[in-house]
């Protein structure tokens, strides 16, 4: 839906430092762009659970981090972001893959479907969907608002395939 | 070992600027020395996750040293982190991991693998350069000063003694407002 470079010119332009992330086959093809720009460094987590903690710490320490993770990783992240966003109110930004959202050929009946929103919901993070490439003004926008509101949110970007 | 002897002992090496990162039973006694503004007790925590809380500091203040004081049973939940922490290329960074093989705070449960997990050796096949591992005070005493300053980032397993039936360490205020002071310390 969104290509690496337009992702990294986004990035840029919100001042964005580092992207803290573990790749799906959506949000993984931008790494090459975000890379290649220079704005905006890549750092690679073994697993979602990490993403949140290191960026608490980049927050923490005056950088500009974001999330870059798919909806299963969102699964394994909770007591995580629970802990940076909740317990430390650290106002953490994300941008998450929603994986068979626009089509589910590779996995029919993906319960990522069923689960991804509501538990956005239930961890009070603020989010919107974006499910076309239209709505890419949409990441700044969401992003800039939840920023100067001190709060952390979310962009879910529908995603095709696993 | 006793760990909070070893604690005092790191606490006498540190540099003031240094930041020092403690969970679980370090996070109990650390808090029994005097604070500095760079201290940062990870209580509330998520478990396991204080070694990446320091790979974030330890990447966005890369002129400062970034001290983590973790557990085993932290440190197994999040043993991926010590590959996280070798693969960014930070230098700065120093792991601490205080080995008595049973989960303390919850009432001293062994640990999987109870005592006999090569930490040090996890640490080195994950990147770190420096390695290191002591199970007797004086022999910490001794080089705690040298590995703080060695080629980062730095591992060390401490073995220490479990204390079964001390509580676990209690949070020193609210997260909130201890993030705003820290990030107008960090400044």
């Amino acid at each position: 839906m969104f290509s690496g470079e337009q992702i990294a010119a986004v990035l840029a332009e919100l001042g964005v430092t580092h992207v803290v992330t573990v790749p799906d086959s959506t949000v993984g093809q931008w790494q090459t762009a975000i890379e290649a720009r220079g704005a905006t460094r890549l750092v690679r987590v073994c697993r979602e659970g990490e993403t949140w903690e290191v960026a608490s710490g980049l927050y923490l320490g005056g950088a500009t981090p974001l999330v870059m993770i798919q909806c299963t990783g969102l699964f394994e992240s909770g007591d995580a972001l629970r802990n940076v966003i909740h317990d430390w109110k650290l106002p953490i930004f994300s941008i998450i893959g929603y994986r068979s959202y626009l089509n589910q050929d590779t996995l029919p009946g993906d319960t990522c479907l069923v689960f991804t929103e509501p538990l956005l919901d239930a961890w009070k993070i603020d989010y919107r969907l974006l499910t076309a490439a239209s709505q890419i003004s949409t990441i700044a926008d969401h992003y800039t608002t939840c920023r100067d509101a001190k709060r952390a949110g979310a962009i879910l970007v529908a995603e095709g395939k696993a | 070992m006793n760990a909070k002897d070893a604690l005092v002992a790191l606490h006498g090496s540190r540099d003031a600027r240094d930041v020092v990162i403690t969970t679980m039973s370090p996070a109990r006694d650390w808090m029994t020395l005097p604070q500095n503004p760079l201290d940062i007790v990870f209580v509330p925590s998520a478990m396991g996750h204080a070694t990446s809380l320091g790979l974030g500091l330890a990447l966005a203040q890369p002129e400062r040293r970034i001290v983590v004081c973790n557990g085993d049973g932290s440190m197994l939940m999040n043993l991926g982190s010590l590959v996280s922490i070798a693969g960014s290329g930070v230098r700065n960074m120093i792991v601490l991991v205080f080995d008595n093989g049973v989960y303390e705070v919850t009432g001293s449960q062994p640990t999987p693998g109870a005592g006999g997990t090569d930490f040090a050796a996890i640490a080195s096949a994950a990147g770190f350069p420096s390695v290191f591992e002591f199970s007797e005070l004086p022999a910490w005493r001794a080089n705690v000063s040298t590995l703080l300053s060695a080629p980062g980032p730095v591992f060390a397993t401490l073995h220490v003694e479990s204390e079964p039936g001390i509580p676990g360490p209690r949070s020193p205020g609210p997260a909130g407002e201890r993030a705003r002071r820290l990030i107008d310390a960090l400044r």
